[in-house]
């Protein structure tokens, strides 16, 4: 079988962004970009929840539930996603293989722990990654996967391994694309840019709860202040160091996501010939920029260089500062009036 | 984050590629560039995974005192947490207890023990040979 026609690979920050946008422009979507794709998909958030741990560490994320900005991307175009599960193999990869004979490249959700063309450094048992597989020779799968530079390629019995790792937000061969896409026109954009600007806005102000949203933030910091009396400094310094990864590694864009919506807000800007939105793009990057200083500063702990209870505290205190600015510019977004008919 | 300030830094991606940022061009537009690593965010990888080691080492050192079994060892060395043994598995939590008992560990069926061997991708013998001592 040969490669099925001209599926184009595009690199970018987010795997599932990444998906998601490769998916639509192969469908047609022409105008689909990651930061289009992030933003329509409601993809910016804030959550630290209290009691439970990831890896040891606390549960913290930047961005929305796995799954959702696709969801939510395609939702707001009207366009159809098909999804399916499994609960064996022999299943899940007798659809796959008749996707592909159709020639219909197919988004995949997969762990990362079994996944070989990552570096060992990345593979903790995360299963939300998401990869497209586009075709198949020999017995091996052509696979993209969007945060890598080029494609790579999967045996069979690997692609099992991955596609059925098992542990929590385990896949279990979830496998989606779009059913069918209409024609969309600007009118259709614009509209589910702003419907976009509100949810998105709403979810970071308007949840009277301290640890959803921008408040979200402030609830780190609080706990922040308390970590090296109560669980010492060795334990704090690693949470320090989840937090960062959190926020800076591979799939972010640098800044927690920041920088991916400031892009996307510009891009709104521009659409919506807008130019209030290209003020609230610069406060999100200067959101992200204050994240990427908290970074450093959390990196002097960790290090070991600053470990005393006023490092926290500054620590703490810029996540106030970002809790700050956010809370203040979702408010403003939340509150702007949008004219698309003019 | 302006186009300038983007580190290049050497990271652990080094050889397999790097990643799409985001900055901001001289003109003030986003644009997306690679880039090969942070410092910042390497140090805090290697962290994470110095306490992955300390936590493999210790649990050698359980075993190799006979306070626990292997299994506590595997699972820390396909880092792995209760949750995603008993999802690996489908035994229940309380049960995994149970088994990093090193006599109750004795006593598990060779169905039991094929399990887990299947969990950690090993055989059954390494699992039962495994003593913590070298």
């Amino acid at each position: 079988m040969e490669k099925t026609k001209s599926f184009d690979h595009i690199q970018t920050a987010h795997c599932e962004n990444g998906v998601a946008t490769s998916l639509l422009r192969y469908h047609g979507l022409d105008f689909m970009s990651e930061p289009l794709a992030f933003g329509l998909g409601v993809g910016l958030f804030y959550i630290h929840i209290p009691f439970m741990k990831i890896n040891h560490g606390p549960a913290i994320s930047f961005r929305n539930m796995p799954g959702d900005i696709f969801k939510r991307a395609s939702r707001s175009l009207g366009i159809k996603i098909k999804r399916k599960k499994f609960r064996s193999f022999n299943a899940a990869q007798e659809f796959l293989d008749s996707k592909i004979d159709e020639g219909t490249p197919v988004g995949c959700q997969v762990g990362v722990f079994h996944l070989p063309y990552f570096p060992k450094e990345y593979r903790f048992h995360f299963n939300a990654h998401n990869i497209i597989v586009y075709g198949k020779e020999n017995g091996r799968y052509f696979v993209s996967d969007p945060v890598m530079e080029t494609v790579t390629s999967l045996s069979a019995s690997e692609l099992e391994d991955v596609r059925f790792a098992r542990g929590p937000l385990a896949p279990k061969g979830h496998i989606y694309f779009p059913e069918n896409v209409p024609k969309i026109d600007e009118l259709k954009l614009k509209k589910a840019i702003v419907i976009a600007l509100r949810k998105n806005s709403w979810w970071m102000s308007q949840i009277p709860t301290a640890i959803i949203g921008s408040s979200g933030f402030k609830y780190t910091g609080k706990k922040i202040r308390k970590w090296p009396t109560k669980i010492g400094v060795r334990k704090s310094s690693l949470n320090l160091g989840q937090i960062v990864r959190m926020q800076e590694e591979i799939g972010t864009g640098g800044g927690g996501f920041r920088f991916i919506y400031a892009a996307f807000l510009e891009k709104a800007a521009t659409i919506l010939q807008d130019d209030r939105l290209y003020q609230i793009s610069d406060e999100i990057t200067k959101s992200g920029d204050f994240l990427r200083a908290s970074a450093v500063r959390m990196a002097a702990i960790y290090k070991g260089r600053n470990t005393s209870q006023s490092h926290f505290n500054e620590v703490a205190d810029g996540f106030d500062e970002i809790a700050e600015l956010e809370q203040k510019t979702f408010l403003k977004l939340y509150k702007m009036k949008f004219n698309i008919n003019a | 984050m302006k186009k300038e300030d983007l580190p290049q830094d050497k990271s652990k991606l080094e050889n397999f590629t790097r990643e799409m940022c985001y900055v901001k061009n001289k003109k003030g537009e986003y644009e997306q560039v690679l880039s090969s690593g942070w410092d910042v965010k390497a140090e805090a990888l290697e962290g994470a995974w110095e306490e992955v080691e300390n936590r493999i080492e210790e649990a050698k050192k359980s075993v190799a005192r006979g306070a626990l079994s292997p299994i506590v060892y595997f699972m820390e060395l396909n880092i792995m947490d209760m949750s995603t043994l008993a999802a690996y598995t489908g035994f229940w939590r309380i049960s995994i207890k149970r088994h990093f008992k090193p006599k109750v560990f004795q006593k598990l069926s060779t169905k039991k023990l094929l399990i887990y061997a299947k969990a950690f991708k090993i055989t059954i013998e390494e699992l039962k040979n495994f003593n913590g001592k070298d």
